[in-house]
């Protein structure tokens, strides 16, 4: 046997502070109530920094400064300028990579590897690609003076902290707002590094303000008054009340909520990769992923070649210590949603459906949840339904390609689908009849700055990336 | 064995009987992503190997090195020194492990053997009409024979790529078979240059049809072309020879050649092969890197870990 | 000889290409005219039509709806003289058809302006395109009554989405006017769905109804009503298109805004190799 002795990559390479301020006007201050949370390693459970938790006046200071810098600064500035300190930024989050990625991997408990190889790539390349569009605005298709929309209200997900922070903040900046950012209680250790790297960057004073805190934080903010703009990525039910929330209001929204996405394997499918674009599209990030490939359809003719060759593939998977590099799921981001991963499942086996994980040690701190398949799993099947947000993949089969389309649409969500055959052909035809913002066709959760992510339906509404990523933040 | 998988095998030992049988089967293959296979490649090459893993590596790729040399200006003297590093790749070391074989010219054969007699260490001779392989049957068959005679216990054989991306099937098949009967109890690593196949189908079809004709071993290349062993083509040939075993029962070994100098390269694909046939394949009778400056690099790092001083290329014999 | 006794119009719902009464029977008098007061089941029953509607309008070619859109224009030229009669101005009825023909000739040029291959970091053919949302609520503008009416359908329907349409309660002549407009050019039946009536009884029902993905409130005015009916919309994510202020000048070059709302953009992703 070849057994891969561990391989940590050194935690020493990110300093972490013992306590956190609010990040208000370009500087760190502490919350007008003084209360405060903890973040915590999901690996361990250990205490990571104390957070501050801003009230609905530290908000307001928030939004004031941010209305301030865009009214004074931000906004009066030529987009060349503006496109520099975003090129500034880029620079730096791609010299301090390193830190960031361990930072992440520790508050978040994703992989190494993906924090590495993954978000942190992908957030300079958001930097570096909106930081090109601010000074070609009215180049950019929506007529030939496009406004900003002002202060943006921005409230994002655990689950990529610092990539959804870039997704949200470098188009809104390119387009001339300011932003008031609050990233999830349980992530916001790479959002206040960003903070960092924003003074380090000499981003003016209030361009960038993040706010720490939970869902009462949240709701302060997008239904505070100074806004002009709110950007949500996170549940579908809490969209549904933002949505509500800023109902008859001038306030523009976007929302980029949960998913349910079909991966359909047909019978003439390139099969090995096709397994891995399955393992990627359900285990990557411990399918904390929006987009995640949760609904395995595959062709009853290819269904038991697919499923052995993916419980063997699943068996190479190394589940443990996030800083390993050699780890390739990580930890649940926290006890609460390890406790839905699991009644989900639960819920699985008790109607009927068969479970499957490979042999795997968990480890005894922290928060785990062994890769899982279930077959025998119908449309009506809860799992087959419900958005489960982990490892845990349902498998369902189909026999012709029309069925395979109306499984595959037969949810309210519509962010993403995979589809996997050698034949071209039948490649556009079930593209175009599939409800969803991205179909992956022989390839599986691929991002790229360049490239609209956001869904239909249930999944919300708006883009993000590209062209049609910076609409949601002008006046258009 | 469940009686599916012993039809299976008696279906597939038909094949090689109608051109078109062979046609129907190679064509039915799943196709080959490219960009997958290579991004699952990469992915396998990002695993970080260190210390004890390492140390098991390094020595378990010194007993897969396929030593080689294949000039034009090889010479006795030249062969038996190669032999004799083959045998004792670090002289101050004695706990270093012998390589897997020897791979010389069939002429060079009788002077390696000498060498190599009893001591484990096989002695691989490269036939019919290596590297092109454009030479009359006969001619290769007889080339095989008398490198069999002259003392090689393994030959390796390239396949007619011609024939092959010219859609013979059928002949590229009839010749592997011939020759593997001309192998007598050597054993058979069909080279498919993959360089010249151009695609990842080609690859996994054309280890099928080495499979199905009876090659005990597939190899990437001949070293001879300008594109030889990568790691998405070794890939490739490990589904092809996983999925070959559970079709037939038989286990085939596996061995790129060319482009592999550094320790580092050996360990990705010991990785791979870990990661995508398993244990079974990880031993010398099952899997073997056809390389020559491969060695010192291997001999470099395991000083470095014995050590912990970074060895230098002056205290390793050049040969 | 006696004058001749006119023969007059009864203005009903149009519903999947037909003209029903609503089924609850009831009218009301605007206009000087009788007008079907629809009922939430009409709208209901509208939602059914539009939904239906869907799969071969979204799926008609982009050169077929334009030829259609193009049609309409073609049929109102022909009926100038029964909106005049209505009231509407000479100069109105001309912008009206020419709204027409413009967004005709966008059916098959937004998504080349909208959409496009995205330059991705990888080895990917990569492509967005628009596709339409499906089926979209809208409540009409009282005012300019033909323009509006057409300023709200066309840029709705061009892209493949079918609509029900609340008309103005105040001005519904217009609107069953111009069903028999739509009904004889070509528009496949359920595209285009009209009630009359009182907008406090179909539109909320709409607003919150599971099948429709969008809703135009272009023609509310009620600031009240407009966000009772965006609060309703959110139960399935409806994207909302919020009400015109009141000084919309509707002559004006109108912008691609209110078809790009109605749209959804889809990314395809496929890796290039050999």
């Amino acid at each position: 046997m070849f057994e891969y002795a561990p391989a940590p990559e050194s935690r020493s390479v990110v300093d972490i502070k013992p306590s956190y301020g609010l990040f208000v006007d370009g500087k760190f201050v502490d919350p007008v109530d003084g209360g405060s949370f903890k973040s915590i390693n999901p690996a361990s459970e250990e205490v990571l920094a104390e957070i501050a938790e801003a009230g609905s006046e530290d908000v307001d200071r928030a939004v004031r400064a941010a209305r301030q810098a865009y009214e004074k600064v931000w906004g009066p500035m030529p987009g060349r300028d503006r496109a520099k300190y975003l090129f500034r930024i880029a620079r730096l989050i791609q010299e301090r990579s390193r830190e960031l990625a361990v930072l992440e991997s520790l508050d978040n408990g994703k992989p190494i590897k993906e924090s590495r190889d993954v978000d942190l790539p992908l957030v300079a390349a958001h930097f570096f690609y909106y930081a090109g569009w601010a000074d070609k605005l009215e180049h950019a298709g929506f007529g030939g003076n496009p406004r900003p929309l002002g202060v943006a209200a921005q409230v994002i997900p655990w689950n990529f902290p610092l990539l959804m922070l870039a997704w949200k903040i470098a188009p809104a900046l390119a387009a001339g707002n300011t932003v008031v950012l609050k990233p999830a209680e349980t992530t916001p250790l790479t959002a206040l590094l960003f903070a960092e790297i924003c003074q380090q960057a000499d981003l003016p004073a209030g361009v960038v303000n993040i706010v720490t805190g939970a869902g009462d934080t949240g709701r302060a903010l997008v239904e505070h008054p100074g806004v002009d703009k709110v950007a949500f990525t996170g549940s579908t039910e809490v969209g549904r009340a933002i949505a509500r929330s800023v109902a008859g209001t001038r306030k523009k929204l976007t929302l980029e909520l949960g998913g349910k996405a079909a991966n359909i394997v047909f019978d003439d499918a390139p099969i090995d990769q096709a397994v891995e674009g399955i393992v990627n599209g359900i285990f990557f990030n411990q399918g904390h992923v929006c987009c995640a490939g949760s609904r395995l359809l595959v062709q009853e003719s290819v269904a038991d070649r697919v499923l052995e060759s993916l419980k063997r593939r699943m068996a190479q998977l190394r589940v443990g210590d996030p800083l390993d590099k050699n780890t390739d799921i990580g930890a649940i981001n926290s006890a609460e949603q390890l406790a839905r991963i699991r009644e989900l499942s639960d819920a699985g086996s008790a109607e009927g459906a068969e479970r499957w994980s490979p042999p795997c040690e968990l480890p005894d701190r922290g928060f785990w949840f062994a890769p899982t398949i279930f077959t025998g799993v119908t449309q009506a099947h809860r799992i087959a339904r419900e958005e489960i947000f982990g490892p845990v993949l349902s498998v369902l089969t189909f026999r012709t390609p029309a069925e395979a389309v109306e499984k595959a649409n037969n949810t309210p969500y519509g962010l993403s689908a995979g589809i996997w055959t050698d034949k071209g052909s039948r490649i556009l035809w079930v593209a175009d009849r599939l409800r969803a913002g991205v179909v992956w066709a022989n390839t599986f959760n691929k991002f790229d700055p360049t490239s609209p992510f956001g869904g239909y339906k249930e999944s919300g509404y708006g883009r993000e990336g590209g062209r049609h990523g910076l609409e949601a933040y002008l006046n258009v | 064995m469940t009686a599916t998988a012993t039809s299976a095998r008696s279906d597939l030992s038909e094949l090689g009987r109608s051109e078109t049988a062979l046609r129907t089967f190679l064509h039915g293959l799943p196709g080959v992503d490219q960009v997958g296979a290579e991004q699952r490649a990469a992915q396998l090459g990002t695993r970080s190997i260190k210390t004890t893993a390492k140390a098991q590596a390094i020595d378990l790729a010194i007993r897969m090195v396929d030593l080689t040399t294949l000039e034009g200006a090889d010479t006795p003297g030249k062969v038996r020194a190669l032999a004799t590093k083959a045998l004792r790749p670090d002289p101050a070391d004695p706990s270093c492990p012998h390589v897997g074989a020897v791979c010389v010219y069939p002429a060079m054969v009788p002077y390696v053997a000498e060498v190599l007699r009893g001591s484990g260490v096989h002695l691989a001779s490269v036939a019919t009409a290596f590297p092109s392989g454009q030479a009359p049957l006969d001619v290769k068959l007889a080339d095989t024979r008398a490198a069999v005679e002259a003392g090689a216990d393994e030959i390796d054989m390239v396949i007619n790529r011609g024939a092959f991306l010219a859609g013979r099937y059928q002949e590229v098949y009839d010749e592997i078979v011939a020759t593997k009967e001309a192998c007598g109890d050597a054993h058979l690593k069909v080279i498919l240059e993959t360089g010249e196949l151009a695609t990842y189908d080609n690859v996994r079809r054309a280890s099928w049809l080495a499979m199905l004709a009876g090659g005990d071993f597939i190899k990437t290349s001949t070293g001879k072309v300008p594109v030889a062993a990568t790691p998405p083509v070794t890939l490739v040939m490990l589904e092809a020879v996983r999925d070959f075993r559970a079709a037939t029962g038989r286990q085939v070994g596996v061995k790129p050649a060319g482009g592999i100098k550094t320790t580092k390269d050996a360990i990705k694909y010991l990785v791979m092969v870990n990661e995508t046939v398993g244990a079974d394949w990880l031993d010398p009778d099952w899997f073997r890197f056809g390389a020559s400056s491969l060695l010192n690099d291997l001999l470099m790092q395991r000083t470095k870990l014995t050590t912990g001083v970074y060895a230098g290329p002056d205290y390793f014999t050049l040969d | 000889m006696s004058e001749r006794v006119a023969v007059r119009k009864t203005y009903k719902l149009f519903i999947g290409g037909k003209f029903p009464r609503s089924e609850s029977g009831r009218s009301y008098i605007v206009q000087d005219s009788n007008v079907s007061l629809a009922s939430r089941k009409d709208a209901r029953d509208a939602v059914v039509a539009a939904r239906a509607a869907v799969k071969g309008w979204a799926g008609a070619t982009a050169y077929n709806r334009g030829q259609i859109l193009y049609r309409v224009a073609e049929m109102l030229e022909g009926r100038r003289d029964q909106f005049i009669a209505l009231g509407v101005s000479a100069d109105e009825v001309d912008a009206a058809i020419d709204r027409w023909v413009w967004y005709a000739g966008w059916s098959d040029k937004l998504p080349q302006v909208y959409g496009g291959a995205n330059p991705v970091a990888g080895p990917y053919f990569n492509l967005s395109a628009p596709e339409p949302t499906g089926v979209v609520a809208v409540v009409a503008p009282a005012a300019p009554a033909l323009l509006g009416l057409v300023s709200v359908i066309a840029p709705a329907i061009v892209t493949g989405n079918t609509v029900v349409v609340a008309a103005s309660p105040a001005a519904p002549l217009a609107a069953v006017t111009l069903a028999e407009v739509l009904a004889t050019s070509d528009l496949p039946g359920g595209v285009v769905n009209i009630l009359t009536g009182k907008l406090t009884e179909t539109v909320p029902t709409l607003a919150a109804h599971m099948d429709v993905n969008a809703i135009d409130l272009t023609g509310v005015t009620d600031a009240e009503l407009a966000a009772e009916l965006e609060v309703k919309a959110a139960e399935n994510l409806k994207r909302v298109l919020r009400p015109a202020p009141a000084d919309h000048d509707w002559y004006a070059d109108p912008g691609v805004t209110r078809m790009t709302v109605l749209l959804e953009t889809k990314t395809v992703w496929h890796p290039k190799g050999v």
